[in-house]
């Protein structure tokens, strides 16, 4: 469904406002502001296209930014065709790509009276198209059906989970556990859009997945996820070690085997997914020591934690697009405990950072560095809480997607170093018994 | 689709359903198998069609109505002065939003228990009719080598 905002003048929003008043300017100079400001939204969006539907931070819908770019091009000649848009009232707001946008500013009449149309198509895509594969487009493919992008930030979740452990860095095993999770994050996302083409095919965000638009078939998105996961995990378990592939397993059956399922069943499904967007520190925590201690939980708490603001402030923009496609999410079967979980997760967070140092993680800098982040998204959770609007549940948002690399980049600087603990006598390795040696009488 | 095309064709998605109709192409020399397969497909592709078109026409009507009883209790009119259609706020929306999911989720339930089971269908057999014609290749190509 269309999710129509009405633009206030108070102008909360200072993109949407220069948005629209764009279209009553020149064509020519309208089109590079407007070319930059998708860009600028495009940057903005992309980071985390998390967009609901996912907790492993396996987010959708996205094309690779040369693709946009390129279509923009095209577009930029066709908007040069039109007319200041007189009616200007109803800003449709999507947070599907920038393309989607320049489409619904083209027709806003026409869609007061179609049936629900889901966006709007540009002329390419009311044509016909051959179900042929085409070698030289299926990269692109491939990477729209695993969530290139979203794979990407699992990967560097893992490698932030690699980086805080204690030990010394070994770049091989850190390239293969890195390798084998993106594998298994591929394959986990192809079988997820697999299962769901028409319900992808209703929401606004997901319309333009390959399998929606049949540019693969069925069975090549199974072979592709199957080629994935298989080499994934084999690489995890036999290139690192059986317990991170026993992990990176698991991530992919609780991804594609409950989160998705469930997303349809019950608002149990957001917790699913936060365990499921928690493991892959975890299993880069377990690839570089092999066992699973307190600090992997600790790391794992981090994220899932975080989880919870970002989905459910996400999710709130999306609530007809969740009725209307049969998802049982908590925005809106349960507002109330939508906006209280997120505040608690955000409370939570600066707890766990807390945490951290007792832990022997970090030194005690952490948390005093991360407590005014940490104190800010909860301020803004807590605005959430209290407005439950639009302009709150964006905010929190925005914020989550800086505040999560910003916390593990802090907790990384701040990470205990493997030479204080050796003088603290903490570390029984082996390879550090010239510095026990020491304390012997 | 033109006539010569040796390949399913895919249109721009429906209007009452989202869902972007397929024109399957049928082989003068369709085996049994590959006939299931796209029985099969036009099968489901008719069954989502109904589903979804009745589904989403259901929630505009029940959207219309949510909003015109709304709009009545607060006296106002369907559109304003200026002529614009009068709608409610996200806020307000969300009760109309949280009644229709709830009523409809056995109808879901239901419907995902039938996709899910054609989906796996569809796709097993798409698997067996590639690995035979897979084989037929392998077997035409050894003929010719011989010859």
């Amino acid at each position: 469904g269309l999710f129509v905002w009405r633009l206030r003048n108070t102008g909360v929003r200072q993109r949407p406002c220069r948005f629209m008043h764009l279209y009553h300017v020149a064509n020519d100079r309208l089109i590079t502001f407007q070319y930059f400001n998708f860009l600028k939204r495009m940057y903005v969006t992309q980071c985390n296209k998390d967009l609901s539907q996912r907790a492993k931070p396996k987010s959708d819908s996205i094309v690779s930014p040369f693709h946009e770019l390129q279509q923009l091009d095209q577009e930029k000649k066709a908007v040069n065709k039109i007319s200041p848009i007189s009616s200007p009232v109803h800003h449709l707001w999507s947070e599907t790509s920038s393309r989607n946008k320049w489409r619904e500013l083209k027709s806003t009449a026409e869609t007061e009276d179609s049936g629900i149309p889901v966006g709007n198509e540009s002329k390419e895509d009311r044509r016909w198209k051959e179900m042929k594969l085409r070698l030289d487009d299926l990269p692109g493919i491939l990477a729209r059906l695993s969530k290139i992008k979203l794979t990407a930030l699992v990967v560097s979740t893992t490698s932030a989970g690699f980086a805080m452990a204690p030990v010394p860095f070994e770049l091989t095993c850190f390239l293969l556990a890195s390798l084998g999770t993106g594998l298994a994050s591929c394959a986990a996302n192809s079988i997820n859009q697999f299962f769901e083409v028409p319900f992808d095919s209703n929401m606004n965000r997901t319309k333009n997945r390959p399998l929606v638009r049949g540019q693969i078939s069925p069975l090549l998105a199974v072979c592709f996820a199957a080629s994935c996961g298989i080499p994934g995990i084999a690489l995890l378990t036999l290139g690192v070690n059986p317990l991170t592939g026993a992990l990176g397993a698991f991530n992919i059956f609780l991804y594609t085997c409950c989160y998705t399922p469930l997303k349809r069943m019950s608002i149990a499904n957001t917790w699913v997914g936060a365990v499921v967007g928690a493991i892959p520190p975890v299993m880069g925590w377990t690839a570089a020591t092999g066992t699973l201690d307190a600090g992997a939980l600790l790391l794992g708490g981090i994220l899932y934690s975080w989880q919870f603001p970002h989905f459910n402030a996400l999710s709130w923009g999306l609530r007809e697009d969740y009725s209307r496609g049969g998802y049982c999410m908590m925005s809106v079967t349960h507002p109330g405990l939508c906006r209280r979980v997120a505040l608690r997760h955000c409370l939570a967070l600066i707890g766990l950072s807390t945490l951290a140092p007792v832990l022997n993680i970090t030194t005690w800098t952490f948390p005093i560095i991360s407590l005014p982040i940490n104190l800010y998204i909860s301020y803004l959770g807590f605005r959430f809480y209290k407005d439950a609007d639009r302009s709150s549940s964006r905010k929190l948002f925005f914020c989550s997607l800086w505040h999560l690399p910003m916390l593990l980049l802090v907790m990384f600087t701040c990470k205990k170093s493997v030479l204080e603990k050796e003088d603290k006598g903490d570390l029984p390795r082996g390879s550090h018994e010239t510095a026990m040696e020491i304390r012997l009488p | 689709p033109p006539a010569h095309s040796r390949s399913d064709w895919i249109g721009p998605p429906d209007k009452h359903s989202n869902l972007r109709p397929i024109i399957f192409y049928r082989p003068p020399e369709e085996s049994r198998l590959e006939r299931r397969l796209r029985e099969a497909r036009q099968e489901a592709q008719a069954s989502n069609q109904r589903f979804w078109a009745r589904h989403n026409r259901t929630f505009r009507q029940e959207k219309e109505e949510f909003i015109y009883s709304r709009l009545k209790a607060k006296g106002l009119e369907m559109r304003d002065e200026s002529g614009q259609k009068a709608t409610l706020n996200a806020e307000e929306m969300a009760d109309f939003y949280k009644d229709f999911l709830s009523k409809n989720l056995k109808k879901h339930l239901q419907y995902n228990r039938d996709w899910y089971k054609r989906n796996f269908r569809i796709t097993f057999l798409m698997g067996q009719v590639a690995l035979v014609r897979a084989l037929r290749w392998l077997r035409w190509r050894k003929k010719n080598v011989e010859q």
